[in-house]
C-alpha cells in the first residue's frame, strides 16, 4: 500500500517536471534536430552562396554594381510596388475574409475557392492574363485609358496590379481562421456594456485579428519582392521606369554576370530579411500587448 | 475490388511495354539535343524531320532530336550551367563564345564550319501595320512624334542586339560617323519603346498579339513567319535602307558530345544544314540561305538591302561590340540616365 503512494507520487513529479519542459508529447530533441537540417539544407545554404558569390568582387566592386542608378532605381521601385500592394491586399483581403467567415450566401463556396486560385496559377498565365485585359486594346485597359486618361499595362501601376494578384490569398488565409475563432458573443457583451460599433472593432475584434493580419501582410509583402513571372509580362521592364530588382537579376544573369547577379540578390535578401524581422518583431510585440489585455 | 485490379493490371502492363520499348530501341537509337534561340521552333521542326528520315536511310540509325528554345543569351547560360546539349545553334558568335570561354568547345569554334559556322543569315526588317498607316519607311521615322516602337531588351535578347546595332550603324552612316549624334538617336529610339521584352519571340506577341506599337524591329524571319501565320492582310514588311548581316551561329559543344559518344551524329547535323535539301527548307522558313545555288532560286523572296556586318569597322566584332554598348556602364545603359552623356 505505501509503496503503491510512493510510486503514484513519483509518477506524479515526473508530470510535472515534463510540465516544466517543452511539453507532454516527447521529441524536442529529434523534432529540433530536423528542423535545423531541414531549414539549414533549404534556406540557409543557398542563401549562403549568395554572399560567398558576390565576395569575389570585393567591398568597392560590390558597391559599385549594387548602387549604379538602374540598381537603385530598381530596389526602390521593387519594395515601393510591394508595399502598396501589400497594403491594398490588407485592407480588402481582411474585408473578403469577413465576407467569407460572418455572411451566408449562394456561391460562397465557389467563391472561397477562387481566393486560392493566384496560388495555383503559373504566374506566367497570370501575367499574360493580366497583361491582355490591360493593354490599351484590353478589356480593362481599354475604358480606363479613354475614360480616365489611365495606363495600367507597362507602368508601375500594372506591376502593383499583378502583385496585389499573387499576393491576395495570403492575407485572407491567414485571418479567416482567426476571425472564425472570434465568438460573436464578446461583441454582442462589449455591446451589452455600451462600447458602440467603432469601439467595438477597435478595441474587440481588432486586437485579435491584428497580428494575423500582419503576418498576411508580411507574407504578401514578401511574396510580392520575389514575384518575376507575371511582373515581367505587365511591366514593360524599362530601366529606370518599370524594371524590377528580379528581373536586373535575371538580366545580369543573360549577361553571364554571375557575380553581378548576386550582389544585387544580396542586397534585396538583406533589405527583405531586415523588414520582415521588423514586422516579426510588431507582431510579438501585438501579441504580448494583446494578452496584457486579455 | 475487382475494378482496382484491373487497373493495376493496365498499369503493369503500360510499364512492361515502356520498358520494353527503351530497352528495345537503346540499340539503334540516338538522342541529340540542339538548343537554339527564339524564333528557330519552326525551322528546326522540319529541319529535324528531314535529317532523322535521311540519318536513317544511310546509317540505320534512328536519332531522336530534342529541341531547346528561349532567348539566345538564356540558352547559352542553360549550357554553361550544364544543360548537355549536342549542338548549338543560337543568334549570336557572343553567346557561343561565352560558352567557349567556359572550355566546353576550342575557342577557333566558329572556323569550324564554312560560312564563319552560319548556314543561314537574316536580316532586321520593320514589320507595320497593314497599310502603313504611320508611313514609317526608314530608320529616321521610328523616331517622329506619336511612333511606337517595339524591341526586346538587347542585354537579354540577341535578335535585339541585331535590331540595336543596325540602328546605331543607320545613325553613325547619317550623322557622318559622329559617336554622339549617334548616342542622341539611339536614345530618341529607346524613348519610343514603351516595353522591352526579354526575348524576340515575346516582342513579337506584345506587337502582334497585344496590338500594342506601331512598328516592330524584327528578324526578317520572324515579320515573313507573323505575317504569313497571321495573314498578309494585316502586316507589311518594311526593308529600311540599312541594315545588318545577322549570322546566326551553329557549333557542336565537344565536351558534351564526347561524353555522349554522339560526335558522328552531331557532325553529320551540322553539316545537313548546309546540303541543298536543309538549304530549301531554310529558304521556305524565311532565313536567307547561304548555298548560292538554292539563294538563287529564292531570290525573289528576299528583297535587296544594304548590309554591314559585324565585323565592319564601326563595331570591330562582338566582343568589341558588346564592350561598348551592351556591357554595365555602355551605352544601352547610359541611354536611360536622366541626363545621360
Amino acid at each position: 500500500m505505501i509503496s503503491a503512494l510512493t510510486a503514484n507520487a513519483g509518477a506524479k513529479t515526473a508530470i510535472a517536471r515534463r510540465r516544466k519542459g517543452p511539453g507532454v508529447l516527447p521529441g524536442f530533441g529529434l523534432s529540433m534536430g530536423l528542423t535545423v537540417v531541414y531549414l539549414s539544407l533549404l534556406v540557409l545554404l543557398p542563401l549562403v552562396i549568395l554572399p560567398l558569390k558576390s565576395a569575389s568582387l570585393g567591398w568597392d566592386g560590390f558597391w559599385r554594381v549594387v548602387t549604379t542608378p538602374q540598381a537603385l532605381y530598381a530596389y526602390q521601385l521593387t519594395f515601393g510596388t510591394a508595399l502598396v500592394a501589400a497594403l491594398i491586399n490588407l485592407v480588402f483581403g481582411l474585408v473578403v475574409a469577413w465576407v467569407l467567415v460572418r455572411y451566408q450566401f449562394p456561391g460562397k463556396k465557389i467563391l472561397d475557392a477562387m481566393v486560392d486560385l493566384p496560388f495555383a496559377l503559373p504566374t506566367a498565365v497570370a501575367g499574360i492574363a493580366l497583361t491582355a485585359l490591360y493593354v490599351k486594346t484590353g478589356w480593362l485597359g481599354g475604358p480606363l485609358n479613354d475614360w480616365f486618361d489611365w495606363q495600367v499595362a507597362f507602368t508601375p501601376i500594372g506591376i502593383v496590379v499583378a502583385m496585389v494578384f499573387i499576393g491576395i490569398p495570403f492575407v485572407v488565409r491567414t485571418v479567416q481562421p482567426v476571425l472564425e475563432d472570434v465568438e460573436r458573443e464578446i461583441e454582442e457583451a462589449a455591446a451589452s456594456l455600451g462600447a458602440d460599433r467603432w469601439n467595438t472593432v477597435r478595441r474587440v475584434l481588432l486586437p485579435t485579428i491584428v497580428p494575423a493580419l500582419l503576418t498576411g501582410f508580411a507574407l504578401a509583402f514578401a511574396r510580392a519582392i520575389g514575384e518575376y513571372g507575371s511582373v515581367v509580362f505587365i511591366a514593360g521592364n524599362r530601366p529606370m521606369v518599370t524594371e524590377i530588382a528580379p528581373l536586373l537579376i535575371m538580366s545580369k544573369l543573360e549577361q553571364f554576370d554571375y557575380v553581378g547577379a548576386a550582389a544585387i540578390a544580396t542586397v534585396m535578401l538583406s533589405i527583405s530579411f531586415v523588414l520582415l524581422l521588423f514586422i516579426n518583431l510588431l507582431q510579438g510585440w501585438q501579441l504580448r500587448r494583446g494578452r496584457r489585455f486579455a | 475490388m475487382l475494378y482496382r485490379k484491373k487497373i493495376w493490371a493496365a498499369l503493369a502492363t503500360v510499364a512492361a511495354t515502356f520498358a520494353l520499348g527503351i530497352s528495345a530501341s537503346a540499340q539503334a537509337q540516338q538522342t541529340l539535343l540542339n538548343v537554339s534561340y527564339d524564333p528557330t521552333r519552326e525551322l528546326y521542326r522540319e529541319v529535324d524531320a528531314a535529317f532523322a528520315k535521311q540519318y536513317q536511310e544511310k546509317t540505320g540509325v534512328a536519332v531522336t532530336l530534342r529541341q531547346s528554345h528561349g532567348g539566345s543569351g538564356k540558352q547559352a547560360r542553360s549550357v554553361i550551367d550544364g544543360l548537355d546539349a549536342d549542338v548549338v545553334t543560337l543568334a549570336l558568335a557572343y553567346d557561343i563564345d561565352a560558352i567557349a570561354d567556359k572550355g566546353l568547345l576550342p575557342r577557333d569554334w566558329q572556323t569550324r564550319l564554312p560560312h564563319n559556322s552560319s548556314p543561314y543569315t537574316s536580316t532586321i526588317v520593320f514589320l507595320v501595320r497593314k497599310g502603313n498607316p504611320k508611313q514609317i519607311h526608314d530608320w529616321n521615322d521610328l523616331i517622329k512624334d506619336g511612333i511606337e516602337v517595339i524591341t526586346p531588351n538587347p542585354k537579354t535578347s540577341g535578335g535585339a542586339r541585331w535590331n540595336y546595332l543596325a540602328a546605331w550603324a543607320y545613325a553613325l552612316q547619317q550623322n557622318g560617323g559622329d559617336q554622339n549624334k549617334a548616342k542622341a538617336y539611339i536614345r530618341a529610339l529607346f524613348q519610343h519603346v514603351p516595353v522591352l521584352d526579354t526575348g524576340a519571340r515575346g516582342a513579337t506577341t506584345t506587337f502582334v498579339e497585344r496590338d500594342v506599337g506601331d512598328v516592330l524591329l524584327a528578324w526578317e524571319n520572324e515579320a515573313f513567319l507573323a505575317q504569313q501565320e497571321l495573314g498578309p492582310d494585316k502586316f507589311d514588311i518594311v526593308v529600311p535602307s540599312l541594315s545588318i548581316l545577322a549570322e546566326p551561329p551553329v557549333a557542336i559543344v565537344d565536351k558534351n558530345v564526347d561524353r555522349k559518344g554522339t560526335r558522328d551524329v552531331a557532325q553529320a547535323y551540322l553539316a545537313f544544314l548546309y546540303t541543298p535539301a536543309a538549304q530549301e527548307i531554310i529558304a521556305q522558313s524565311f532565313y536567307r540561305p547561304t548555298d548560292e545555288r538554292v539563294a538563287e532560286k529564292y531570290r525573289q523572296q528576299f528583297p535587296d538591302v544594304k548590309l554591314v556586318t559585324i565585323d565592319d569597322p564601326i563595331f570591330g566584332g562582338w566582343q568589341k561590340a558588346q564592350a561598348t554598348h551592351f556591357s554595365d556602364g555602355g551605352v544601352f545603359d547610359q541611354i536611360y540616365l536622366p541626363g545621360g552623356k
